[in-house]
């Protein structure tokens, strides 16, 4: 826990180059840009923030990320290899990049050590007897020792959030896809949710993409920070937040720390009133 | 004219409904006509008559008075059913839904009731009302007063507790609570019960114009399109048995589709 | 490692439905529940008694009275041939039950796999859907004379019939269970690497469950109510045989003894499909049950 983890890039897998991606919807004829010329490098091993407000289009390139979504033009590559661009719109969801929902989607029909175990069962690479062990193990490290026989709706939405994380990790992604993930939960399982999130990291060194439109909760995780424009999103401004890891949350009462949530809380709250004005309904 | 068939075919789901229901009549009619053409019948399908035959039969009907007298009457009676049903089941389900003590006396007696079928009640609605169309009328109107409701109750029971909680401590009557909240969220169960009710509505009612018009009897003086599909069985037309089949099923489809319309155009209505 | 969740602070204690409190089996006779049903009933058989035999009001004359059609069911020698000492009353009900089990068990083997396609496959369904719904509003005793016709034996026209309606609603309300399953699911299991047969074992059939078993409850009341008519119709044995063949033979209690009779069978196969649901679903039991249903 106490190593301090490197984060320079090329060190490791599931480093993103996002090119100059367009995406358009076509609700009935209308054409919508959700994603406009939007280019974004992410290094291997990087914790990359997205903040933008509601309904900006900042789903939607996680989502063309992950395959569930086509793009117009430009291209994704990850670790050098196309993930989707000219000839191929849309990637091929797999392990590799692995999404954990806003709402969630652990499988509510299957007990916690099922859903955990899930994704190296469907591989069948791994025997039994060892994807279970594995799954104890990670469930250990997470801290969810006991919820193995519990079913989903019997847990809390915090606990339920760290299980699917873990379940993700149980395939060794090179990146894990985080969409809001904690937008849902107060503000106090929200600070032992980061906590927790950053335990996570510092033992798995794996790409984390995440959405949010909490700044502060971007400036603490995060050590890449991209500010999205609203509808169509672009990158606004990208910063570096260089406070060393491991952080723990007195970081947030830190000079530094202030000074980077007064440089772009203004620019946040540019964007965020575009939005309202533009009666932008929740993305 | 032209432009909106183009656009027909041009959708691949309306391409793939028509190719599959053309092979459904060529098998239909294949199978039907297996003993002429292959000299061995299609065991049960083959006794059908064949499409072309139906076709054949159906079109002098459609110049026959006494061919739509028979859909007059049976919409007649699944309309009053169906109304009566309507009128007497929405109060009756909302007052179960808001008073629990009526709740606690009528429900249980109410779901022992549910389970015998309305075609069960027929002998006993014969005997107890005067007319034949009365005792129908009756039995037709318990097949969708169940579902409606059932549907109502439903609706009602899953109305967020806190927008009672957030109206009472705005200071809403009872009146004000029942009228801007329970009724409004009812409304789309209404519009489901109605809708399944319907289909109940038909059932019935071709069952008991059989049943009534047929059945030991034979030669009842009933009418509608279920007496119609009997007599024909009776007299050994069996083309004319699956006209007054497809007939019902059109009428049937025909008056679904007018309640759900209606309850599409009453929901948004409550949205606003 | 601990197995006990009540240590465990991640899972939220749930209250058992049948937690043994102080004094409950008297509390529960005089809860006001029971006590309202019970006003219920004495209310409904009340006025049915009062109305035959007492006020003797016209519109009831020819009913059969409530004190006549219990000594009828519980007499040893029944006036009209049956009761619950006669054999023949527990044919019919064998003969009903029997062709219900082999209807509501065809439709559910054939009706379920459909609803499953129908709902996965976009192709198939683009296929199928349209023949389907055109012979969906065709009501069920209309098909009467012409399974008459196709089939030669007595039995297989009335479970034909049964079958039929059955199968529909199955079939439909499978379909709309799996379309009711959240994309999220789809996309988490395509994540980690589930191929589409996986999806449609891990995913498509366990989420369409709550759906399928609520449709298998309407299901089964079609299914005797399409029995019913088909046995009044066409039938030897069976309860809507008896209800018929009172009636045209003016035996009246018999009537009712017929009626009690299916709404008790009726509700009884409905309560055995509910429980089987709620074992094969534990696992929404229990999240209903924490969200204090």
């Amino acid at each position: 826990m106490n190593e301090s983890v490197k984060t320079s890039p090329n060190m490791g897998r599931g480093q993103i180059s996002i090119n100059d991606v367009v995406k358009i919807y076509d609700p009935e004829g209308a054409a919508v840009m959700a994603v406009d010329h939007c280019s974004l490098e992410i290094a291997a091993g990087e914790i990359c923030m997205i903040v933008g407000p509601s309904g900006c289009g900042k789903t939607t390139l996680l989502n063309a990320i992950a395959g569930f979504h086509s793009i117009n033009s430009g291209s994704i590559t990850m670790d050098g290899q196309l993930l989707c661009g000219p000839g191929k719109p849309q990637a091929t969801p797999g392990s590799d990049r692995i999404v954990v929902f806003q709402n969630g989607a652990l499988f509510p029909w299957k007990n916690v050590l099922d859903n955990l175990m899930f994704g190296p069962v469907m591989a069948g690479k791994m025997g039994l007897k060892e994807i279970k062990e594995k799954a104890f193990s990670m469930m250990a490290d997470a801290g969810l020792s006991g919820t193995e026989n519990n079913f989903p709706g019997e847990l809390s939405s915090g606990v339920r959030r760290r299980v699917e994380i873990v379940r993700a990790l149980m395939n060794d992604p090179s990146v894990l896809l985080l969409d809001e993930p904690y937008r849902a939960l107060d503000s106090l399982t929200k600070s032992v949710m980061h906590e927790a999130l950053l335990d996570i990291y510092y033992k798995n060194k794996v790409t984390i993409f995440f959405i949010t439109h909490d700044l502060q909760e971007a400036l603490f995780l995060g050590n890449k920070v991209a500010i999205m424009t609203s509808r169509p999103c672009k990158p606004k401004k990208v910063l570096t937040v260089d406070i060393p890891y491991p952080r723990s949350y007195s970081v947030v009462t830190d000079q530094r720390f202030r000074n980077l949530m007064e440089e772009t809380s203004e620019l946040v709250h540019e964007e965020a009133k575009k939005s309202f004005a533009a009666g932008e309904r929740e993305g | 004219m032209i432009r909106s068939v183009q656009k027909f075919f041009f959708n691949r789901s309306s391409r793939r409904a028509t190719i599959a229901i053309i092979v459904f009549l060529l098998f239909w009619e294949t199978c039907s006509r297996s003993l002429g053409w292959f000299g061995f019948q299609v065991p049960w399908i083959g006794k059908i008559p064949a499409p072309s035959a139906v076709i054949t039969a159906w079109i002098p009907l459609l110049t026959d008075s006494g061919y739509w007298t028979s859909w007059y009457l049976s919409g007649k009676r699944v309309f009053s059913g169906f109304l009566m049903a309507m009128i007497l089941g929405i109060p009756f389900g909302l007052l179960l839904a808001i008073n629990r003590t009526a709740y606690g006396i009528m429900f249980p007696t109410f779901e022992v009731l549910r389970p015998i079928p309305p075609l069960a009640w027929v002998p006993a609605a014969i005997i107890f009302w005067p007319t034949a169309e009365m005792s129908i009328a009756f039995v037709t109107f318990l097949g969708a007063f169940y579902t409606i409701v059932i549907n109502v109750l439903g609706g009602a029971q899953s109305i967020d507790q806190r927008f009672f909680q957030a109206a009472r401590s705005m200071g809403s009557s009872q009146w004000d609570i029942f009228k801007r909240i329970v009724l409004p969220a009812t409304v789309p169960s209404i519009a489901v019960g109605a809708s399944v009710g319907m289909g109940i509505t038909w059932e019935v009612v071709v069952a008991a114009e059989m049943i009534s018009g047929g059945g030991s009897d034979g030669g009842g003086k009933g009418g509608g399109l279920g007496f119609f599909i009997w007599d024909s069985y009776l007299g050994g037309s069996y083309q004319q048995i699956v006209v007054g089949m497809i007939s019902i099923g059109i009428a049937g489809y025909l008056s679904s589709s007018l309640i759900r319309a209606l309850g599409d155009h009453f929901s948004k209505w409550t949205r606003r | 490692m601990t197995n006990s969740n009540e240590s465990n602070p991640a899972v939220k204690q749930r209250r058992l439905s049948f937690e043994i409190r102080e004094g409950s089996l008297l509390t529960k006779i005089l809860s006001p529940r029971l006590f309202l049903m019970l006003v219920g009933f004495i209310i409904f058989l009340g006025f049915w008694h009062l109305s035959v035999e007492v006020w003797r009001l016209p519109r009831f004359a020819q009913m059969p009275a409530l004190r006549t059609v219990v000594a009828e069911i519980l007499s040893p020698n029944p006036t009209y041939g049956i009761s619950i000492f006669v054999g023949e009353y527990y044919q019919h009900i064998l003969a009903s039950c029997l062709r219900v089990f082999i209807a509501f068990a065809l439709a559910t083997i054939l009706g379920v796999p459909m609803g499953l396609f129908l709902g996965w496959s976009t192709k198939f369904r683009e296929y199928v859907f349209p023949v389907f719904e055109m012979l969906r509003p065709i009501p069920i005793l209309a098909w009467v004379p012409l399974a008459i016709i196709m089939f030669t034996s007595l039995e297989a026209p009335v479970i034909f019939l049964a079958f039929l309606a059955s199968f529909f609603v199955t079939a439909l309300n499978t379909m709309l269970g799996v379309e009711s399953i959240d994309e999220s699911y789809f996309r988490a299991a395509k994540c980690l690497g589930a191929k589409d047969y996986q999806v449609f074992l891990n995913v498509v059939i366990p989420g369409a469950t709550p759906f399928i078993f609520t449709g298998l409850q309407i299901s089964i009341g079609v299914c005797w109510f399409s029995l019913v008519a088909a046995e009044m119709v066409s039938g030897q044995f069976g309860l809507g045989y008896i209800i018929n063949t009172s009636y045209t033979n003016v035996r009246y209690p018999t009537i009712i003894i017929g009626m009690v009779t299916l709404g008790f069978f009726g509700y009884l196969t409905s309560a055995m499909v509910r429980a089987v649901g709620k074992r094969l679903m534990q696992w929404r039991m229990r999240e209903l049950a924490l969200s204090g249903n």
